[in-house]
């Protein structure tokens, strides 16, 4: 584990120690010493200050690898520049960083010059580190294809590169939540000190009283970024109110959604901001344990919040008498097992409890009774983020971030059918356009965006000509969608509705935990239906008749499952129907009527034929098709019978000469 | 404290359910999921929503608290449809074999879509197919056709504290199974059939054996008899008889019987007399020769069983007493062919009883060929059109095992077996009946365990009486290492005692397992008879044939050993 | 390494809230979670095997029967969806001839779909023994597999 400087005494008259943690360690790190005065100790401390703000002395090189920076190759990266710098003696330290959050791009490499100036480079990979380690430590042509803009440069060295924060990809972000994410190590905590980190929890803590902080959140006007948006200040005020002796908060981190990625993002790339979210939080509704619920599959997430607990447990962040204020705090991390249904907060409690992670109904809610019958306050990893930010701003600064009514900034996980896909962060209700257009880019080169994703499987799609909306809580619900927890999935015309609709019930199906009624058997019930307008009628006309009693049964059951399910995923599980029923009809309409998918998608609609001039009669297509669908003689042309074909196109993956054509 | 449903204030209990004020106030609001004893509600079947005012979304009425001032409404159009909604979608994944269906004619599910108007399946799709499992020599389950009420894991975890079966899988998958999967009859389940009694469908039943009965009757080479535990008239007084008390309907249980070809019928009480005699004679055994103790009742198979399987360590504790199902069964199989002159026809012993767990016992001892359960019943009364209500034409009970007396009609309550046991032995120690007459108020009440002294001839017996497996194992410890220590300990399966068990009608809250008890209590009061010892059927018994109680015969007809059962733990499978 | 037994004891004083960890510790050092390893947790736990059971079969992490040599998880979230992560799953089963368990006719791979990876910015993705791999198609897919058959042979 590395150690902190930042928390280390400066001389014998500093007592800080986790055993004897004094209150003034914040104020001590930026402006210290407080408690005495030494200009030689003044010093140390400036100069530990920056070697921490700067990740070290002289020339530093950081390596962007969170997850997808991993995927895209950073470790092959990280070890091709020691290697190089190992070759030409060249001592630079390596830091690794999280995610800047521009994924399309990775891998990054920030290079700090030995005048200060931090360059950021992207596109980078093991193919082409190789040409911009020769171009930058070579050539020493800084200015290179690779580099995408600067950091703060106040001595206009660079005058020609462009700063980061002003290229198109982050022009319109307002960086809150993911200030720090691939710009510090997110294994130090002496970056996240010098970053700014753990003054709102100090703030908090030596200056206010847990009711203080409570009114303060409410007034920043932060609510859950999870999904359903209760205002965060409310839910801790009531925990607050709680005659009981124990109390938890819980920090769920287990997002399920797909097409969300941001709360992996964080904890990756700032997993101190998270540790001080919490601080704050148990601090103002009175627990003295902490869990994370975080899903087993980020492992590198959970590796660098484990890493964080230590050092913060080291420092006299977590533990006994935090900043010597009396309150214990302390943070136990559980891995999920897999199960969608664990982000409902009943169902996180019975998955902690041991249990199957199966809701159970409310009230009573969490907050009067939750992990073991004490009232629990459960965040999600965003909200928590969040929290350092209204406590360090100030409610009203904070507040101020949103656009029209609302408050803050928003994460928005971009995906799918878009040019730049990353994490962008964007005030609260900013138009949709902006973020899909001018942050993503729009739809890839020939193509056009037909609908936007919002809120993962209890959200809903919102069609092309809607999206100068504005990404507020109220207006997104309004259109059938939600906030979720900000997973944006961007679909252009090679995507099909029914079948995007039918991909999300399959999900929610599938992840059904089985114990409401509705939910298990309406989520099976409007899932074969939707797998029955893919698919091309068969038999007698009773079957055509039924896909149209389909589509009426389809809106009935929608109704039902949102009516009466016992939880949140049961409730919401209808949207993406409904919505997709709401937005795009024809689509339906087109799968119905006319056997037809527009988006060409629906596998069991497509019929493929053998064009018999280019067959050679090789039969390599009825050996690979699944369902002996395809007759013919060797050497001679091979045909399809329409009825067994499934559509599913391995015979048109094999054929060597191309003769298998989709004709639908 | 009130509230106002459907617009009528009603008064409302601390800490009460909305569903259950309004079952007060005379307002079925349907449900499957929630029962009376669950520890805290699942709300998981949906059906009991309600609208509640200032509430924007529906809220389910087993879990909501009746609060002062509360506005709510039970049969709103918008409820009424949401209901049926849900039932349809109960009943588009449950099995069309209705009509063949055990539960026929008394299926809950069934009761309920009459009720809410679902008279069509709208919805096809896929279906459940999970293996039907009929390992068990007790109980059948039928995954199926479960609806995933959660009753029968309410009741073996919560209530009963075995927990056998739990909800396996996720989703549409989920189904009520045994750990691992396997079949019940290796699994922790010690067949006491709760389960069984609070399912809503037919799938958890108990094995029939209503058609080998009936071909048994069918036969002129065999001769029929039946035996009929106490609780079975205790509990058939429910029907609308018009007779008040457990003798007038035994004898009128005996009648039907005989007409629909028994050939003799005898009272299981008479073998509970005996089974005090020997009972008593092993417990003052034991404390005169320093023998293992507390002595443990062995009534109950279900817990024998448990014995058995779950603690076999204790297996020196329990009375080597075979049930008084098994002491019937051998005797009458020892005594009867030779008294009736049977010569060589085949003799079948049916016993009628409130347990699926005796027919696990009959299963694996030699004195009864078939049990049938008090449910069981029902349907011979229908293969022979016996209209029980009016079906007036009783017969006494038959000759050699005639006479029973109250104290053995007790052992079908908790605390039964005890108070019989304790009047005799008092009688054994002192030689004279308990002074301020026979009833024991201590052995007596519906608490889980009930600890008492009695003093007899200077000697302080240390008793107790537990009520249900589930608080068994809770006060086991204490039990066993009790100071001063525990003599005799009546441990019955059932909350309640037999006239709980598994066997009876089923039956979701407890009010009917209490005034079982109350008809028993009645029944002892009435008879002329209150001590087993005082039995003239048994004192001939022991004059004729047995001897003294733990005597060479009495040991061979009426004494068993017991096996430890559990599985060797390298044997499971990896 | 670890059995079940060794996991068990090295923690100590146990309460309910230890079942999951237990469990993913088992199959951690196991591969998977066997039913004596149930049966001993349930006995340790104090509690019945059906529930242990109950609980190991509602998450989706817990496998019951040994894995392949190598794990290919498949992403099939929202945004691989869109970017046709259908295509690449069936690839899979076609090329690798899985069984009905996910398990390759060979037992050398088995395939796991995953609801999501949560790297949708590099979608469609996998994850191969553990490591991502993103921006996938057929051919991208094919090479990788020659890749992992290759390295293999040449251990062989």
């Amino acid at each position: 584990m590395r150690e902190s400087q930042l928390v280390t005494p400066c001389c014998q008259r500093c007592t800080h120690a986790p055993s004897s943690p004094c209150s003034d360690l914040l104020e001590c790190i930026d402006h210290g010493p407080v408690c005495h005065d030494d200009e030689t100790c003044r010093e140390a401390r400036a100069a530990r200050r920056a070697r921490a703000l700067r990740g070290g002395d002289g020339m530093v090189l950081f390596v962007g690898a969170g997850t997808c920076g991993r995927a895209n190759g950073a470790l092959v990266v990280i070890d091709k520049i020691s290697e190089y710098l190992g070759q030409h003696d060249l001592d630079i330290p390596i830091v690794e960083t999280g995610c800047v959050g521009y994924c399309q791009r990775e891998v990054f490499v920030d290079f700090v010059t030995a005048d200060g100036v931090r360059l950021s480079y992207c596109d980078l990979g093991p193919d082409t580190i190789d040409e911009w380690l020769e171009a930058v430590f070579g050539d020493g042509a800084l200015t290179n294809r690779f580099l995408l803009g600067r950091y703060d440069d106040p001595d206009e060295l660079f005058p020609d590169v462009p700063a980061l924060a002003d290229t198109p990809f982050f022009a319109l972000q307002t960086k809150v939540v993911l200030e720090n994410c691939g710009v510090i190590d997110p294994s130090s905590l002496d970056a996240a000190l010098a970053a700014g980190g753990f003054r709102g929890a100090a703030r908090a803590l030596t200056t206010m009283t847990p009711a203080d902080v409570c009114d303060e959140v409410i007034a920043s006007g932060l609510r859950g970024r999870g999904g359903a948006g209760f205002p965060t200040g409310k839910k801790w005020q009531i925990a607050l109110k709680q005659p009981r002796a124990q109390k938890y908060l819980i920090c769920n981190a287990d997002e399920g959604d797909p097409g969300a990625f941001m709360d992996r993002a964080v904890l990756e790339s700032d997993p101190f901001r998270v540790i001080e979210g919490m601080l704050v939080a148990a601090y103002a509704i009175g627990a003295t344990k902490g869990y994370v619920y975080c899903r087993a599959e980020y492992p590198l997430a959970i590796e660098r919040l484990r890493e964080a607990i230590f050092q913060c447990r080291a420092a006299g962040l977590l533990g006994k008498d935090i900043l010597g204020s009396l309150i214990d705090f302390d943070i136990t991390i559980k891995q999920g097992a897999g199960a969608f249904v664990c982000g409902e907060e009943t169902a996180i409690l019975a998955s902690i409890e041991g249990g199957r992670g199966m809701p159970r109904p409310r009230p009573p809610f969490p907050a009067v009774a939750g992990l073991h019958g004490k009232p629990t306050v459960l965040n999600n990893v965003e909200t928590l983020a969040n929290v350092p930010a209204v406590l360090g701003r100030g409610a009203e600064q904070y507040r101020d971030l949103g656009l029209g009514d609302a408050a803050g900034t928003k994460v928005f996980a971009l995906s799918g059918r878009v040019r730049n896909t990353g994490l962008v962060e964007v005030p609260v209700g900013i138009p949709l356009r902006e973020v899909v257009y001018d942050i993503g880019g729009g739809a890839p080169a020939g193509h056009e965006i037909k609908a936007v994703q919002i809120g993962g499987p209890s959200g809903g799609c919102i069609p092309a000509h809607l999206l100068d909306v504005p990404t507020d809580y109220g207006t997104l619900q309004e259109l059938g969608a939600m906030m979720g927890s900000g997973g944006m999935v961007v679909m252009d015309e090679r995507t099909c509705m029914v079948d995007v609709a039918k991909f999300f019930m399959e999900f929610i199906r599938n992840e059904s935990c089985g114990k409401c009624t509705p939910c298990r058997e309406g989520t099976t019930r409007m899932h074969e239906i939707l797998v029955d307008l893919s698919e091309r009628p068969v038999g007698d006309q009773m079957h055509r008749l039924e896909r149209f009693r389909g589509i009426l049964h389809l809106q009935e059951l929608a109704e039902t499952v949102k009516e009466t399910s016992l939880c949140g995923l049961g409730q919401s599980a209808a949207n993406p129907v409904l919505s997709t029923l709401r937005y795009f009809r024809d689509e339906y309409e087109a799968h119905i009527m006319e056997s037809r998918c527009p988006a060409g998608v629906c596998q069991g609609l497509r019929v493929y034929d053998i064009e018999p001039g280019l067959c050679t009669g090789c039969t390599l297509c009825a050996k690979n098709c699944p369902n002996e669908a395809i007759i013919g003689k060797r050497k001679f042309a091979h045909s399809i019978i329409v009825d067994r074909c499934t559509g599913c196109g391995a015979c048109a993956e094999a054929c060597p000469k191309h003769a298998v054509l989709a004709v639908a | 404290m009130s509230i106002t449903i459907n617009g009528k204030e009603i008064d409302v209990a601390a800490n009460e359910t909305v569903l259950q004020t309004a079952r007060r106030a005379g307002i079925d609001i349907p449900h499957l999921c929630s029962l009376d004893w669950a520890p805290s509600p699942s709300a998981s079947c949906r059906l009991c929503v309600v609208e509640v005012e200032g509430l924007p979304r529906l809220q389910t009425s087993c879990s909501l608290e009746a609060r002062d001032g509360m506005s709510v409404q039970t049969h709103t159009p918008r409820i009424l449809k949401a209901r049926r909604a849900i039932l349809e979608l109960l009943i588009a994944s449950h099995p069309q074999d209705c009509l063949t269906c055990v539960r026929a004619g008394g299926c809950e599910l069934a009761v309920l879509a009459g009720d809410l108007g679902v008279r069509e399946r709208r919805y096809v799709g896929a279906v459940k197919e999970h293996p039907i499992d009929i390992s068990s020599p007790s109980l059948w389950r039928d995954p199926n056709k479960c609806v995933l009420c959660g009753r029968c894991v309410t009741m073996c975890h919560s209530v009963q504290g075995i927990g056998a079966i739990d909800f396996v899988g996720r989703g549409f998958q989920t189904r009520v199974a045994p750990g691992f999967s396997v079949g019940l009859n290796v699994s922790d389940c010690v067949y006491c059939g709760q389960c069984a009694r609070v399912c809503p469908t037919g799938a958890i039943v108990e094995r029939s054996h209503v058609e080998g009965v009936v071909a048994a009757l069918a036969d002129p080479d065999t001769v029929v008899v039946a035996q009929v535990a106490p609780a079975v008239p205790a509990t058939l007084l429910e029907r609308r008889t018009k007779t008040q008390d457990v003798h007038t309907m035994l004898e009128r249980l005996a009648g039907a019987l005989k007409h629909v070809g028994f050939d003799a019928v005898f009272d299981t009480s008479f073998a509970a007399d005996v089974t005090v005699m020997e009972e008593a004679t092993e417990l003052l055994e034991r404390i005169q020769d320093n023998g293992v103790l507390p002595m443990f009742t062995s009534c109950s198979p279900a817990w024998v069983h448990f014995v058995e399987t779950h603690r076999p360590d204790l297996i020196p504790h329990l009375s080597t007493c075979k049930s008084p199902q098994q002491m019937a069964g051998a005797l009458i199989k020892e005594i009867y062919p030779a008294y009736a002159g049977l010569g060589d026809k085949r003799l079948v012993v049916v016993s009628i009883m409130p347990c699926t767990a005796k027919k696990f016992e009959a299963q694996e001892q030699t004195g009864v060929d078939y049990v049938l359960t008090t449910r069981e019943l029902d349907a011979l009364w229908g293969r022979f059109g016996v209209d029980l209500a009016h079906f007036a034409e009783p017969a006494p009970l038959d000759a050699p095992f005639a006479q029973a007396s109250g104290a053995g009609r007790l052992f079908a309550g908790s605390g039964g077996v005890m108070e019989a046991a304790v009047r005799t032995a008092h009688k054994l120690v002192t030689g004279h009946e308990l002074e301020g007459g026979p009833r024991v108020n201590e052995a007596r009440g519906s608490e889980g365990a009930r600890h008492f002294t009695i003093a007899a001839a200077g000697v302080d017996l240390n008793l107790a009486v537990v009520n249900g497996l589930g608080r068994l194992q809770e006060t086991l410890d204490d039990l066993l290492a009790g100071d001063p220590p525990v003599h005799f300990v009546e441990v019955m399966s059932c909350p309640g005692g037999c006239v709980g068990g598994g066997g009876q009608p089923y039956d979701t809250d407890g009010d009917a397992v209490h005034e079982r008890l109350e008809r028993l209590y009645d029944a002892d009061k009435r008879s002329s008879l209150r001590t087993s010892h005082d039995n003239a059927d048994v004192r001939a018994l022991y004059e004729d044939v047995l001897g003294r109680p733990l005597g060479e015969v009495a040991h061979r007809l009426l004494h068993r050993e017991y096996v430890d059962r559990r599985p060797a733990v390298d044997s499971v499978s990896v | 390494m670890a059995t079940a037994d060794e996991i068990i004891a090295a923690r100590g004083e146990l309460t309910r809230e230890q079942l999951i960890p237990l469990l993913q510790e088992i199959q951690e050092a196991e591969g998977f979670v066997s039913q004596a390893a149930m049966s001993r947790l349930a006995e340790a736990l104090r509690t019945p095997v059906s529930r242990v059971y109950g609980v190991a079969t509602f998450y989706n992490q817990f496998r019951f029967a040994p894995l392949g040599e190598h794990v290919i998880q498949v992403c099939r979230g929202t945004a691989c969806h869109v970017k046709e992560s259908l295509a690449l799953a069936q690839h899979l089963k076609r090329r690798l001839k899985l069984r009905d368990d996910g398990s390759s006719a060979d037992g050398r791979f088995t395939i796991i779909s995953v609801a999501c990876l949560g790297a949708c910015s590099i979608a469609p993705v996998i994850k191969l023994d553990g490591e991502f791999y993103g921006h996938l198609t057929v051919e991208r897919l094919d090479a990788l597999l020659d890749e992992v058959e290759a390295g293999a042979e040449a251990a062989a």
